[in-house]
């Protein structure tokens, strides 16, 4: 296999996204309350659990469309 | 002791099942040459996606987690659920930083973080210093997973009256595994992190049906907290955070996840993976841990549901709060069940014990001994210079829980988080731009160093009567500031570093003076598996290059 000989990069506008599940978790005031529960669990918490699938969604989506094609 | 029998023997079968297996896995994967630092400290760099999942996954969430997590929202209640924002941000807010060290570590044959500063930015003793920086944030992180193992056999009754008495199952267990890390290296918990991980999948999984049946429901479980809090006389416990320690909640979970990946114990995880897209996949297949680190710190909730109360602490007077999750498991689950539980807390603390020594060791070889005191050693040298290093490692963190009180473990690897994050602008920046000089990076390393150090110095622990060193939380009143609320120290050190590295910067920069050379170019940002140059360098080769 040969070396490419363009240059490589890892830029991509899909980049930016990433930010999202970066900052959205520490907004405090978005989470900090019991009320409404879903099935026993506080806003607290369940919107906490929500957010790790944000994150897995996130980095799925920016991985697939910046895959690099393999020659 | 008898009446925990059952669960002596399940814990002892399973623990020695994988101590079994990690002799074995010198064979696992046989490379060509096992003495070379490529081969012993980074599993031949060969390690795919499932491997590298299940390796950094047992690698990242370690006995800490089972442990001290749901002991602390047992202790103070939401507060400690901060490990969930900290672990969905690391992913996001590493996936590119990593591919880039992957790759420039491949192209150079780094094997430490100090080994890429030291060829960027031309400097033998800024890599010294992010070396030792390293060594020492480690070496709390050890001797945390002892106190895992210890939480488990004492709740089981194996205690002893003499300190030596005490202690003597962790040295035993130690012993063993410091036996099989110097044969197998990486390998061996590569291959034992298949165990630990499915195990805790399991335990895990029956804890959160099975639990919530027998106590009434997470309404009931959630009420029951909220009762205790509201009872209780501390101003910053609760079920949901008040308006003094949400600026602490969110730095602590920032600090944190930046600081994860600076361990040295990660960097091996993910330099010893084949190639980029196994890294970039992986930080989509991490969360699941972080859903079952959410799951496990709520334990802490149901046995306060549950009425837990932790066993007893060293001192007289005290309660060690680490008991909490094991005791919930041994009154609430059948024993034989119980014993697998804390087999997986046991076997748990191996993984990310066995790899932190490695990781140590990589650094003393390469950033000590081959810089300093044997320039011209061989691959053979090298390695089996990590092996005995590793021993040495281990040796010091059995010290650490024989002559430390075991119930700061938490903040034992807060203050280890403090020290690492101060890397950070010599490693994370200098993957980006060499623009801050070295000599900056240095200034700005010794400046987070020591306000990391004071305010840590300065935080008293009203629980314990301490009155230093007793958490991570910085009164911001202590600045000056007229408020109630805490910050993170980590937080405001590695910000005080990076200003201090800018200042410098620009005061060097006008004096002239020598910048040295940057050893690395442009492209070996992006290499990648199968590039021609990287190929040569392998010491295993990889089976299936174009898998994907």
């Amino acid at each position: 296999m040969t070396e490419p000989e363009r240059r490589r990069t890892d830029r991509s506008p899909w980049n930016w996204l990433l930010l999202v599940p970066i900052v959205v978790p520490l907004l405090t005031f978005l989470y900090n309350r019991d009320e409404p529960r879903i099935g026993g669990f506080p806003l607290f918490y369940w919107l906490q659990f929500a957010f790790i699938l944000l994150g897995v969604g996130t980095t799925t989506l920016v991985y697939q469309m910046t895959k690099r094609r393999r020659p | 002791m008898s009446e925990h029998l059952t669960e002596i023997i399940v814990f002892t079968v399973l623990f020695l099942l994988v101590s079994g297996m990690g002799f074995v896995a010198s064979r696992w994967r046989q490379p060509k040459d096992m003495a070379h630092l490529d081969e012993w400290g980074l599993g031949g760099r060969s390690f795919g996606g499932w491997i590298t999942w299940f390796l950094v996954g047992g690698d990242l969430y370690t006995a800490y987690t089972f442990v001290a997590v749901p002991a602390l929202i047992f202790g103070a209640g939401a507060a400690g659920f901060f490990a969930v924002p900290y672990t969905v941000i690391i992913y996001p807010l590493f996936f590119l930083i990593l591919i880039r060290l992957w790759s420039v570590s491949h192209r150079h044959g780094f094997v430490t973080p100090a080994d890429f500063v030291r060829t960027r930015f031309d400097s033998p003793t800024l890599a010294l210093v992010i070396a030792i920086t390293g060594i020492v944030a480690t070496m709390p992180y050890i001797a945390l997973q002892l106190i895992g193992i210890e939480a488990v056999l004492k709740t089981m009754g194996v205690t002893g009256e003499s300190t030596i008495a005490r202690h003597l199952p962790i040295i035993v267990a130690f012993a063993i595994l410091a036996a099989y890390t110097y044969q197998s290296g990486l390998r061996a918990p590569a291959l034992i992190a298949f165990v630990k991980d499915t195990l805790i999948y399991i335990v895990i999984l029956v804890a959160i049906i099975y639990l919530p049946y027998k106590l009434g429901g997470w309404n009931a479980i959630f009420d029951a907290a909220d009762a205790k809090f509201q009872a209780s006389p501390a101003p910053n416990d609760g079920i949901t955070l008040n308006a003094n320690n949400q600026v602490q909640y969110f730095t602590l979970a920032l600090g944190s996840a930046l600081a994860l990946f600076l361990y040295p114990h990660s960097i091996t995880g993910v330099l010893a993976s084949k190639n980029r897209d196994v890294i970039k996949r992986n930080m989509s297949a991490l969360p699941a841990y972080s859903l079952l680190l959410g799951l496990i710190a709520l334990l802490g909730y149901m046995a306060i549901a549950s009425g837990v109360k932790p066993l007893p602490g060293a001192k007289p007077g005290t309660v060690d709060s680490n008991t909490v999750v094991p005791v919930l498991f041994d009154q609430q689950f059948p024993s034989w069940f119980a014993g697998v539980a804390f087999a997986a807390i046991g076997i748990g603390a191996l993984v990310p014990a066995a790899i932190m020594s490695i990781a140590a060791a990589n650094l003393f070889t390469r950033n000590i001994y081959k810089e300093y005191l044997r320039k011209d050693a061989t691959h053979a040298q090298e390695a089996n210079v990590a092996k005995i290093t590793s021993l040495v490692v281990k040796i010091g963190a059995v010290a650490c829980i024989v002559f430390l009180d075991p119930q700061f473990s938490i903040d034992l690897q807060l203050i280890g988080g403090v020290i690492i994050l101060q890397t950070a602008p010599a490693v994370v920046i200098g993957l980006y731009t060499r623009w801050l000089h070295r000599g900056a990076l240095i200034a700005g390393w010794a400046a987070g160093m020591a306000i990391g150090f004071w305010m840590l110095w300065q935080i008293p622990n009203a629980a314990t009567g301490r009155k230093h060193f007793g958490g991570s939380a910085f009164p911001l009143s202590e600045f000056g500031l007229d408020s109630t609320k805490t910050i993170y120290v980590g937080f405001v050190a590695v910000l005080v570093n990076a200003l201090v590295a800018v200042i410098v910067t620009l005061v060097l920069r006008a004096a002239s003076v020598q910048e040295g050379i940057d050893g690395t170019k442009d492209d070996d940002y992006f290499a990648d598996e199968g590039d021609a140059r990287l190929e040569q360098q392998r010491t295993t080769p990889v089976e299936n290059v174009s898998s994907t």
